[in-house]
């Protein structure tokens, strides 16, 4: 401890002892101060090593500035970041303005914030990194478990998220986007894409969370215009876990038991997915209107558009939708047990209309060749002053509507080897 | 896309040179190196080419006093954009110590140094590194990894506070010093920098003694400058007016356009006018926790309803605004904003 000298030793000084004095923490671990150290001194090509341990960490490692670097743990269930006691930062790591980043083989707990954002980043890659929040689902864990945003590049593999009191794996704003092989449960969303272009979601195991996977376009952003998104050889599985997301966030309006949701996005492409079980629906497909959010940004468009289903497997037991929404709610007072897989808010956007008043194919919804899936559309252009009195909605349930098909989109195709 | 590509390349050019090579070329071990102060250092009696100077709202940094310095080279002068932005000369340095007072309301009391920032203008733009403080007293060491300690002090009602204080370390600088990824200071601006200072030769407006002494171009008339009210002065400026000088200095370097927060869609810089972006009935994008389980940024008529107000009052890590450099709530900023938004017409 220190404690401040000064040169007169009179009694008026002794009151500094007690109260002007300063020490240096030496919680300050050596362990987080090394690695802080070597983020900052890293050079080109240099690889940053994790020994094995659980080490408890006070506040946020941030890398900035850098390429070509390798952070790598010794296993997912070798090196533990443990931030149960982090005092500052709003991040367990951050990583800003770098190039060519590859995390490996380290796992974060109890972030207080998010657990690993990147910003700025061209060319990163997360491998066998997992995020967890120990308690299981809480409002108090933090939003996101992997968080790049505003990221060019990014490949995400066979890692695992839980607990994230947002989403688990959330790729925002962001271009040319691969997420697969990885695990995401006990998430409010599994795997989200927000307001970002190109991206394939596929071989991941998404389940027990409230929302599985969800694709969104949110209005007043920089990055606008979401599109191109693939969702395919996923397993959907159980994502019943009741909303625990802090009121006011997006991602706390999607209802529990919802697969694959997508939201205001154009080209979208789902197929080939196992969507099992969830209970209030396998796939949803709306405008940003169900929100019930006004916006003012006149650049967003609202609309979800040229949406193509196709190939999934539906499989679900009769139960109960979630009671604890409006839309379950609705769909309990028309469905009870036996809700329909895919529910469309039949909301096209209207400068797609052609002369006679349709949409083409190229910009519907089309649902093809799906195993065992019942169709609904919500009509809630019509049906808007119907919410809180359900009874009177009308409904269409027959899916020829959306009988069309749509050209495939292509891979994203990453600049590195993987 | 173009921005992406445009990010990359400059990444692409700047990267080789923010080597460590380039850290150690750049810095002296021990603030004394640089030659800035007189003897005894921790007095900070500036030398001839080191100018003391304040800015009009400071940003809050837990009740620490600042001392701040400008060093520009002999025979050069900052200059200015087309937007009165200041371009500075290579090998320009700002100069920034951290202290606290024993006694938070007597400026006469012994004052503890903590931590003294450099930002060093160098011809592959600004670096930051911070400097901690030895016990004497006597001189500050170069900490590129930051640190933390704990300080006391007899705040305001008369009470010994106390805060685990928070050097930041190199990469935290840039997280808040930085305008579409390049390095930049933030306080000093003409509208921060346009108000009398005490000189050792008497009171001059800072603008004025600065072209002066030749390190800065020469302006136009001062009236017409723009100028930030302190919003510490209930008599200087309108409550808009101090409630957006606070949000302007602890907010918008990362809260606007081109920096860390954009992402966000929330932009509290001074020129800001779009009532969304400002954050009036804005809901939140990746808030989290930090959204209170409010619905909006801000709602007119009620601060208790409005997520600002939430996160500038919290000090939990994962829901605190802004997200660094901050332990206590500084609570004289909170009541100006309750009463801003408590002011706003809730129509």
């Amino acid at each position: 401890m220190w404690i401040i000298t000064t040169n007169d030793c009179d009694m008026k000084y002794f009151k500094f002892l007690t109260f002007f004095q300063i020490f240096v923490v030496f919680g300050f671990a050596e362990f987080e101060r090394d690695l802080q150290l070597k983020l900052i001194l890293a050079e080109p090509g240099d690889t940053i090593k994790l020994e094995s341990g659980l080490f408890p960490i006070l506040g946020t490692l941030s890398m900035e500035g850098k390429q070509d670097i390798v952070i790598k743990g010794s296993g997912m269930n070798g090196t533990i970041l443990s931030f149960t006691n982090q005092v500052e930062g709003a991040q367990a790591l951050s990583i800003t303005n770098c190039n060519n980043i590859i995390l490996e083989d380290f796992t974060i707990q109890d972030a207080k914030g998010d657990a690993i954002k990147c910003q700025y980043v061209n060319g990163l890659i997360f491998r066998r990194i997992k995020t967890q929040w120990l308690g299981g689902p809480s409002t108090q864990n933090g939003a996101y478990g992997l968080y790049p945003v505003q990221c060019e590049n990014i490949l995400i593999e066979h890692c695992v998220s839980i607990g994230a009191s947002d989403a688990g794996i959330y790729v925002g704003q962001s271009n040319n986007i691969v997420v697969r092989y990885c695990e995401a449960f006990e998430n409010v969303a599994g795997i989200e894409i927000e307001n970002s272009i190109k991206a394939d979601v596929y071989g991941n195991n998404v389940h027990d969370n409230t929302g599985g996977i969800l694709v969104f376009d949110l209005p007043d952003l920089i990055v606008k215009d979401g599109r191109q998104i693939r969702i395919f050889d996923n397993i959907v599985k159980e994502n019943n876990l009741d909303n625990f997301a802090p009121k006011g966030n997006i991602v706390g309006k999607v209802p529990a038991g919802t697969g694959i949701m997508v939201m205001a996005t154009e080209q979208v492409e789902i197929f080939k997915n196992t969507i099992v079980n969830n209970k209030t629906a396998g796939t949803t497909v709306v405008s940003y209107f169900i929100t019930e959010e006004e916006t003012k940004d006149t650049q967003y468009n609202p609309y979800t558009s040229a949406i193509f289903i196709h190939d999934n497997v539906y499989k679900r037991e009769l139960q109960l939708p979630t009671l604890d929404h409006d839309i379950g709610i609705l769909l309990f007072t028309h469905f009870f047990r036996n809700i329909p897989d895919i529910i469309y808010d039949g909301m096209p956007d209207p400068k797609y209309f052609d002369k006679n008043g349709l949409i083409p194919d190229s910009k519907r919804l089309c649902i093809k060749n799906n195993y065992n899936a019942s169709y609904l559309n919500l009509d809630i252009s019509i049906n808007f002053e119907s919410w809180y009195s359900p009874f009177l909605a009308e409904f269409n349930v027959d899916e020829k509507e959306c009988d069309c098909y749509q050209n495939q989109l292509p891979a994203v195709k990453l600049p590195f080897f993987y | 896309m173009k921005v992406f590509y445009f990010l990359f390349f400059i990444t692409l050019l700047l990267s080789p040179l923010l080597s460590s090579n380039f850290i150690f070329k750049h810095a002296h071990e021990n603030l004394s190196d640089y030659n800035f102060f007189e003897k005894p250092f921790r007095e900070h009696i500036p030398k001839n080419n080191v100018v003391p100077y304040t800015i009009a709202s400071p940003l809050f940094s837990d009740y620490a006093e600042k001392l701040r310095f400008i060093s520009v080279p002999d025979g050069s002068k900052i200059s200015f954009d087309n937007e009165n932005n200041f371009i500075y000369p290579i090998n320009t340095f700002l100069i920034k110590t951290f202290f606290y007072y024993h006694d938070i309301s007597d400026i006469n009391s012994n004052r503890r140094l903590i931590e003294t920032r450099i930002l060093k203008n160098t011809s592959a733009g600004w670096i930051a590194l911070p400097y901690i403080w030895n016990e004497e007293q006597t001189d500050a060491v170069l900490n590129l990894a930051g640190g933390r300690m704990r300080v006391s002090w007899v705040h305001y009602d008369g009470n010994p506070l106390e805060v685990l204080y928070s050097v930041p370390n190199m990469n935290q600088c840039k997280n808040c010093h930085t305008l579409n990824n390049i390095q930049q200071p933030i306080g000093p601006k003409i509208r921060n920098l346009n108000l009398d200072f005490i000189y050792s030769d008497g009171i001059q407006n800072q603008l004025t003694k600065w072209v002066s002494i030749s390190i800065l171009d020469s302006l136009p008339k001062l009236e017409i400058l723009p100028r930030t009210v302190n919003y510490n002065n209930e008599k200087d400026g309108t409550i808009n007016e101090r409630a957006r000088a606070w949000l302007d200095i602890n907010c918008a370097h990362c809260h606007s356009k081109g920096r860390p927060a954009e992402t966000s869609g929330l932009y509290l810089n001074y020129e800001e006018k779009n009532e969304t972006a400002i954050g009036i009935f804005k809901p939140p994008i990746a808030a989290g926790r930090g959204s209170g389980g409010l619905q909006y940024n801000i709602v007119p008529g009620h601060p208790e309803e409005s997520i600002l107000e939430f996160r500038i009052s919290s000090t939990d890590p994962g829901i605190m605004m802004p997200e660094l450099n901050r332990k206590l709530i500084h609570k004289e900023g909170v009541e100006l904003i309750q009463d801003w938004i408590r002011g706003m017409d809730s129509q």
